[in-house]
């Protein structure tokens, strides 16, 4: 299985390379976005699905992500490379994840949904108390480093193209993608994966099989936490910006509806729904001003078609988009 | 002394808020063990309504009256229409459905009716009143707020207390097999549950709008510290909802007037983790702790 999965993972190294190679500046930033949610909607799928928790904090987890990235790069001379700050926001963030985990563990249902929320809720309001640390409403910008001289060179030997800045960015949170996923991957086919699942499935049948409910909860938690971490700090880099007003509560409710229409516990689902997050809006708004509507309006059909498939998707296929698929071709083969 | 006053007045206005909104959400939990999320822009939707007309020139009580009754309606229809389909099923999926609509309506208003805040005005004063010299903290709206709810509040108890309906109703919340085999119509009465439900929603919004800014997002607070005031009052009880929204009002204002506004939802956070750490029974819980 393990060895299956790095097979996989060089494979989409190799797609990956190929689509950021041909394809513009432009759409080398969409992949770069891609990247990040498909990070965050991994982490969350696992959680939701693999272990049954309900989380509506990510992004909040996210802001922590971002955050601690932006500060990392603020000084102006000299900042630590730039995998180390992702790494230590990664780590950061899952030291806040496994508090909220702690927490969470012994919450079920809407009761967990409450409090997440309420975490999602509460985080933003932090940067505008500590304004003078953390940038207020505006936010700290975020400077991106250079791209180290060597990488470069050798990007031009390999390519024969002159590494972007952007291109950069979406090999990172690619790189990224990958490792996250081959990891998860092979972390929900082992022993830990597994009593995740018990726990989800049974809880009174997982005590008695031995399996400690509330460390499997918090272990699932604080995994799912650091997918979040990362994909924050990509998403630093990426939009330049850590400020309040990007971690709103929406973009926790859209990570999950992106991980609902993928199909909860699916990685491929987490990469379906990341690509709906980045893709679907561009396509809706452009026929909603079509249709007549202004720019504001246009740019709220994206959400509105998220909101109305993911009901659609909870009343009649659970399993998702991706699970609904996998289905009807098992049907089509069997008929 | 002035200022604890004021925190204590303001404090009680939105707790009474609080309060309503948190009976909205124990209306619900109790008939069809469902927390709805989506009460928060359901609310705003009506608000929404309301302003429309008063802008439109018709009377404030107009308006009022129309996002009452748009709530009741909204209520019944997402019931019947939507969350029908999922009751008894897993509990995550009830959650992720009201989600869903949550974020539905926030993406349809900000179609319908653009997202820039537009202000909402007050069919009584803002200032406070005058005491000899000084001001305090509570307008003509604040008593407004408080009777509005108390009036609604004590409808609700004489409802469900007093009446046959009422009694069905609770009969049905309580166990719908049974019910069902006494010829209680019970989809009916979860319908009409929803329904009242959304109105007791809709009343908070039109009082947290009263003199302030409504956008699409205006409610989102609100939600989490109705569903905090609800916990509060371990989430089956209606007076302990009610109390709960008093607390948790007093509380976040004291937060606010002593420590700084930003981190309001922070002490709600804290607030809720605290009770269902401790607690998770609610405040007033006399039987065994429910394992949450």
């Amino acid at each position: 299985m393990v060895r299956r999965h790095l097979l996989l993972a060089l494979g989409a190294l190799v797609v990956v390379v190929l689509v950021l190679e041909t394809t513009s500046q432009f759409r080398n930033a969409q992949f770069a976005a891609m990247a990040y949610y498909a990070i965050a909607a991994a982490g969350l799928t696992i959680l939701t699905g693999l272990n049954g928790q309900l989380s509506l904090g990510h992004g909040a987890l996210m802001a922590v992500g971002a955050y601690s990235t932006a500060l990392m790069l603020q000084s102006r001379e000299g900042t630590l490379p730039l995998l180390v700050i992702l790494a230590l926001a990664t780590v950061i963030t899952v030291v806040v994840g496994a508090l909220v985990g702690v927490a969470a563990a012994r919450l079920h249902g809407p009761y967990l949904a409450g409090a997440t929320l309420a975490l999602a809720v509460a985080i933003p309001g932090i940067p505008l108390y500590f304004s003078e640390w953390l940038g207020g409403e505006q936010g700290l910008n975020v400077r991106m480093p250079e791209i180290p001289v060597w990488l470069a060179d050798a990007a031009y030997f390999v390519t024969g193209q002159e590494l972007t800045q952007i291109r950069y960015l979406a090999y990172l949170g690619w790189l990224g993608v990958i490792v996250v996923f081959v990891l998860l991957a092979n972390l929900s086919r082992s022993r830990v994966g597994r009593n995740w699942q018990a726990v989800r499935d049974d809880e009174v049948a997982a005590e008695l099989a031995g399996i400690n409910l509330g460390r499997a909860r918090v272990q699932a938690f604080v995994v799912s936490a650091g997918c979040a971490g990362l994909a924050g700090g990509l998403l630093a880099l990426s939009a330049r910006l850590a400020a309040p007003s990007g971690f709103t509560l929406t973009l926790s409710l859209l990570l999950l509806s992106a991980v609902v229409l993928g199909g909860l516990g699916s990685l491929v689902g987490a990469l379906v729904g990341a690509a709906l997050l980045t893709f679907l809006p561009q396509v809706v708004t452009g026929a909603g001003t079509d249709l007549g509507l202004t720019d504001v309006q246009a740019a709220q059909l994206a959400p509105l078609i998220y909101g109305l498939v993911t009901v659609l998707v909870v009343l009649l296929a659970p399993a998702g988009l991706a699970g609904g698929l996998r289905k009807l071709i098992h049907w089509r083969r069997s008929s | 002394m002035q200022q604890l006053l004021t925190t204590v007045l303001t404090g009680v206005t939105l707790g009474v808020v609080y309060a309503a909104f948190a009976l909205a959400l124990v209306l619900i939990w109790r008939a069809t063990r469902i927390v709805n999320f989506a009460q928060a822009p359901m609310a705003m939707i009506t608000t929404y309504i309301a302003l429309v007309l008063i802008d439109a020139g018709y009377s404030y009580w107009l308006g009022f009256a129309a996002a009452l009754l748009s709530g009741l309606v909204l209520g019944a229809v997402v019931e019947r229409f939507v969350v029908r389909f999922v009751s008894g099923k897993s509990e995550i999926n009830a959650v992720i459905l009201t989600l869903g609509l949550f974020i539905v309506l926030h993406a349809l208003a900000a179609i319908v009716f653009g997202s820039r805040y537009r202000s909402f005005p007050a069919p009584f004063g803002l200032r406070g009143f005058q005491i000899g010299d000084t001001t305090i903290a509570l307008t003509g709206f604040g008593v407004f707020t408080v009777v509005a709810v108390a009036v609604v509040m004590v409808g609700l108890v004489l409802l469900f207390r007093g009446t046959d309906l009422g009694l069905r109703m609770r009969a049905s919340a309580f166990n719908q097999e049974v019910s069902r085999l006494l010829g209680v119509k019970v989809g009916r009465m979860l319908t009409l549950g929803w329904a009242l439900a959304a109105l007791v929603g809709s009343l908070s919004g039109l009082l947290i709008a009263g003199g302030g800014l409504v956008h699409p997002s205006y409610m989102d607070g609100v939600v989490v510290y109705g569903f905090v005031a609800a916990v509060l009052g371990g989430l089956d009880s209606p007076v302990g909802a009610v109390v709960g929204g008093l607390l948790l009002g007093l509380s976040l204002s004291l937060v606010s007037g002593y420590v700084g506004s930003e981190l309001v939802p922070l002490a709600a956070l804290v607030i809720l983790m605290a009770v269902l750490l401790l607690k998770p029974g609610g405040l007033f819980a006399s039987v065994r702790e429910r394992r949450v």
